[in-house]
């Protein structure tokens, strides 16, 4: 039997059906975690970020179209979206970074188009438009620094629902695949091992729990420092 | 109040008909249809013969004038798996799905309402912190190793609850508790944050300062003025209460539309998926318009402002 409990010589959280020792394969998934949320944050801070942006400063129908699709999106429960997205466009990194992407930047448009909204009727707006700054110098270098805390405060809140999101994605079978030691994947297997082997399911779920904990904790402090007006 | 509503009723419709249009979309986003719709191992004669028979040769525009028709009146096509009516399917599973939110969402009132509102009055108290990590642990806590670790402990140690399925009340307790536990953890903190809102008002301050017992003033002052956002939110987050169903339902077999989607997902059974998913997105369209609606009708001021 592969199987080794937790505290083995040589294996501190044990080894698993193959004999591997679970810790490193712990550690080498939260590296594909932070990896894949970490794209995945920049990716739809970037995109959403962008459409946000323009969206609100041009308003007429890029907003109208923009929230339209914002609807749309939010019509759908994130996660039953990704997953659709993931099951069509297939497995893998590249695939789950996309479908968590698309089925994401929506909030990040909503809320910069918000705040260019109120920035634009901000007194120093006027006034650099009155000394004639173009409008691409006014988007990036007046109205993007005031609303760049809103949208590092919400790239942090989704930071976790994405990590989460992955491991959930993977624990049904889709995203990551064994051998990829992704969390979600590893508890996937872990179901098969339950009656003899809990440290298969508890150390790669407890790995996932804690990151997310930690990311939420630094999101719930960055909301705070940066922009009171999104405390929840 | 009217007005209102016939503009929410609208907004709605619209939400619909281009959910149901992302849905096509979607389908179309891996590229050749069919190949989606195949098991992986199929001749290449036959994927012609069936891309003809689904209507895959024809043009995009008339594929999708069909799909919407078809969509509006409730077909969305034959399961390829089951041979049957694909929204039939869907329909099926629908009350063992109602059974485990309607319960989740229940635990959750119990729950996690009075939680809030007891942190939120003993403030920066032993009760506000402990109940404060609770919160944060829950809101952090994946729902299905949390699953996983009661089956563990309640199922294989103790052996008092079944691993999955259905058919009695001790099936449904792990389901909705995995189901709730992160639902209870934001409504509650939605709770505090509304009540200390309030707390802060004039009116409480008026309230108390003319001698109104402290129950008065926290069960119906308070409570009363807190409910509106708490509402709102609590409205917005049971549609992801849909979303969670899709994990949980798989976790302990439980067979319900979540489940149902999974399978689809995985066997390729794609007119299953988009009836599956077009009815999940327009029931939580039909939520978000309840929780509009019940929004105007608490507080007047939204009314006039759209």
């Amino acid at each position: 039997m592969s199987l080794k409990p937790p505290g083995t010589p040589g294996h501190p959280l044990g080894t698993d059906q193959l004999g591997r020792d679970l810790l490193a394969r712990v550690l080498y998934g939260a590296r594909l975690a932070l990896f894949i949320g970490v794209c995945t944050v920049l990716v739809t801070a970037v995109v959403g970020g962008l459409l946000g942006l323009v969206a609100g400063f041009v308003e007429r129908w890029p907003s109208a179209v923009l929230m339209r699709i914002a609807d749309v999106q939010l019509s759908f429960p994130f996660i039953l979206l990704a997953l659709t997205i993931n099951a069509i466009v297939g497995l893998g990194l590249r695939n789950i970074i996309f479908s968590l992407s698309a089925a994401g930047w929506v909030v990040y448009a909503r809320v910069v188009r918000g705040e260019v909204l109120s920035v634009k009727q901000r007194d120093f707006v006027h006034a650099a438009t009155a000394l004639g700054v173009g409008r691409p110098r006014l988007l990036f270098r007046h109205v993007l620094p005031n609303v760049a805390p809103s949208l590092i405060v919400v790239a942090s809140l989704q930071f976790s629902q994405f990590i989460v999101a992955e491991a959930a994605i993977s624990f049904l079978g889709f995203g990551v695949q064994p051998p990829t030691p992704a969390w979600g994947s590893m508890l996937s297997e872990s179901r098969d091992f339950l009656y003899v082997a809990w440290w298969l399911a508890a150390f790669p779920g407890a790995a996932l729990a804690l990151t997310a904990l930690g990311v939420n904790l630094l999101g719930d402090w960055l909301r705070d420092t940066l922009d009171p007006k999104l405390r929840v | 109040m009217r007005r209102y509503v016939a503009s929410r009723l609208a907004q709605s419709a619209l939400v619909v008909l281009l959910s149901l249009t992302a849905v096509f979309g979607m389908v179309r986003l891996g590229g050749d249809p069919v190949l989606l719709f195949l098991p992986m191992d199929i001749q290449a004669k036959d994927v012609n013969e069936i891309r003809q028979r689904l209507g895959f040769n024809d043009p995009l525009p008339v594929q999708y004038a069909r799909y919407m028709k078809g969509a509006l009146h409730g077909d969305f096509g034959e399961s390829l798996r089951y041979r049957r009516d694909a929204l039939g399917l869907v329909l099926e599973r629908l009350p063992a799905t109602l059974l485990l939110a309607g319960t989740s969402i229940a635990l959750t009132l119990v729950v996690a309402v009075p939680l809030g509102l007891l942190t939120a009055v003993r403030r920066d108290s032993f009760v506000d912190h402990a109940g404060t990590i609770v919160m944060v642990l829950g809101q952090a806590t994946p729902g299905f190793w949390l699953g996983l670790m009661l089956i563990y402990l309640f199922a294989v140690q103790l052996r008092w609850l079944p691993t999955g399925g259905t058919g009695s009340l001790a099936h449904l307790v792990m389901p909705s508790v995995v189901l709730a536990a992160f639902f209870s953890a934001r409504v509650a903190r939605l709770t505090r944050s509304a009540v200390i809102d309030v707390l802060g008002e004039e009116y409480i301050t008026t309230a108390r300062a003319k001698g109104l017992a402290e129950s008065r003033v926290i069960g119906k002052h308070t409570l009363r003025n807190s409910a509106i956002p708490i509402v709102t939110l609590a409205g917005l987050e049971a549609g992801q209460l849909l979303g969670g169903a899709v994990i949980t339902e798989t976790i302990f077999a439980w067979p319900g539309l979540g489940r149902l989607t999974v399978q689809a997902l995985l066997n390729r059974d794609f007119p299953v998926v988009m009836a599956a998913v077009s009815f999940t997105s327009i029931v939580y369209t039909l939520m978000n318009l309840a929780v509009d609606l019940a929004y105007g009708w608490l507080d007047p001021r939204v009314r006039v402002q759209s």
